[in-house]
């Protein structure tokens, strides 16, 4: 899922200094999960800016709508009436999220409410971590189902640099060393001849370096 | 009986503030009941609402209070491991940590919100911990949230 943080309270309210009524638009997909623009935080930082506002002497009315997914059209169409009654939207959705927002609206000013963070899993209660970068080709079934690209700090694709300790990178000693976990893996399955294969510099045409992707699946337009 | 000052005779300004006591079935609320049947005093701008555990208070429950207008807020669960839901004061602990970092970024300042802990059976150590909740939101003053004509707060 697509993980998020929310942003400082000061930052927001400096982002909606100029308005009195805004529409706080959650998400109930990927930030409700990740605990950051769902339905209860939607609540609290409503709460909070409320506060934050009187307290200057300026206070704002908020409107609070969270629908099931920012990033599709379809359900975007339920904030159509209160987006109408709003000055402007403060988006808790991803990066995607907010810009569908803004597509879908193009007269009203569209904000973020969160930092978009990255492709990741909960690792335990309240810890997420990175595990996919959107490379757009993944080398995952080569190397055991770890990936370098995002877990390797240097993105080495030919096994581990001169710097990791043992289990740790050198980078953050916190974090383990990808290519210690590849090893290991491929030892477990038998497949440690992966290893023996040179692997060529990364064709990053596939990946963001190019600009913004699309993919278009004919065989499902309509 | 423990000796303490009688509620008539305090300060007239404590009145001018507004505490809530989220007080926890199993100890603060059982502490609060004893300190009742005890004949124990403490200040009467405090109101009390029984929770199950502080568990069950949220952050949103917390700002929700303050946007309210109240001038202060005390959480009062049971011990650390002393928990009847194991560790629903901790997580109240974190919550609460969470809603102070809330109240700073606002500016509302997070010495408005405290929690503490004790057993069912210290009716004293709950007196107390009311007594200088109040005496700290009484030095901080009013919330200025407070709606002017609020008829929670005109007595």
């Amino acid at each position: 899922m697509i993980v998020a943080s929310r942003k400082p309270i000061p930052e927001l309210k400096e982002v909606l200094a100029k308005h009195d009524k805004v529409l706080f638009a959650g998400c109930g997909t990927c930030v409700t999960v990740c605990l950051s623009g769902g339905e209860r935080e939607v609540g609290i930082i409503s709460s909070a800016m409320r506060m934050a506002r009187r307290l200057d002497g300026r206070p704002i009315e908020i409107e609070q709508v969270t629908i099931e997914r920012q990033c599709d059209n379809e359900f975007i169409q339920d904030l159509a009436g209160p987006a109408e009654r709003s000055e402007a939207i403060l988006s808790f959705g991803c990066g995607a999220g907010v810009q569908a927002i803004a597509e879908r609206f193009p007269e009203k000013p569209v904000y973020a409410a969160l930092n978009t963070q990255f492709l990741g899993i909960l690792e335990e209660q309240a810890v997420w971590a990175e595990k996919c970068l959107g490379c757009g080709s993944c080398v995952l079934s080569q190397f055991g189902g770890i990936c370098p690209v995002t877990r390797c700090a240097k993105r080495l694709l030919n096994g581990p640099c001169g710097g990791s300790s043992e289990e740790s990178c050198e980078v953050d000693p916190e974090r383990p060393c990808a290519w210690q976990m590849i090893y290991r893996r491929l030892k477990a399955i038998g497949q440690l001849d992966n290893l023996s294969a040179i692997v060529p510099p990364k064709d990053w045409r596939t990946g963001w370096h190019a600009g913004a992707r699309r993919i278009v699946r004919e065989e499902h337009r309509i | 009986m423990i000796e303490t000052e009688p509620a008539m005779a305090q300060d007239a300004k404590i009145n001018q503030v507004e505490v809530i006591a989220f007080c926890c079935n199993f100890c603060a609320y059982a502490a609060a009941d004893l300190a009742g049947a005890r004949r124990m005093q403490y200040p009467a701008n405090v109101r009390i609402v029984h929770v199950p555990c502080t568990g069950k208070v949220e952050v949103k429950h917390l700002l929700a209070a303050f946007e309210r207008g109240i001038d202060g807020i005390l959480l009062a669960g049971c011990l650390e491991g002393g928990c009847h839901f194991v560790e629903g004061n901790l997580r109240a602990k974190r919550r609460v940590e969470a809603a102070k970092q809330v109240l700073d970024e606002i500016g509302l300042g997070r010495d408005r919100l405290r929690m503490v802990n004790l057993s069912a059976s210290e009716a004293p150590t709950f007196v107390a911990r009311i007594q200088e909740m109040v005496e700290t939101v009484n030095a901080l003053g009013p919330n200025p949230l407070r709606l002017p004509g609020d008829k929670e707060h005109a007595r």
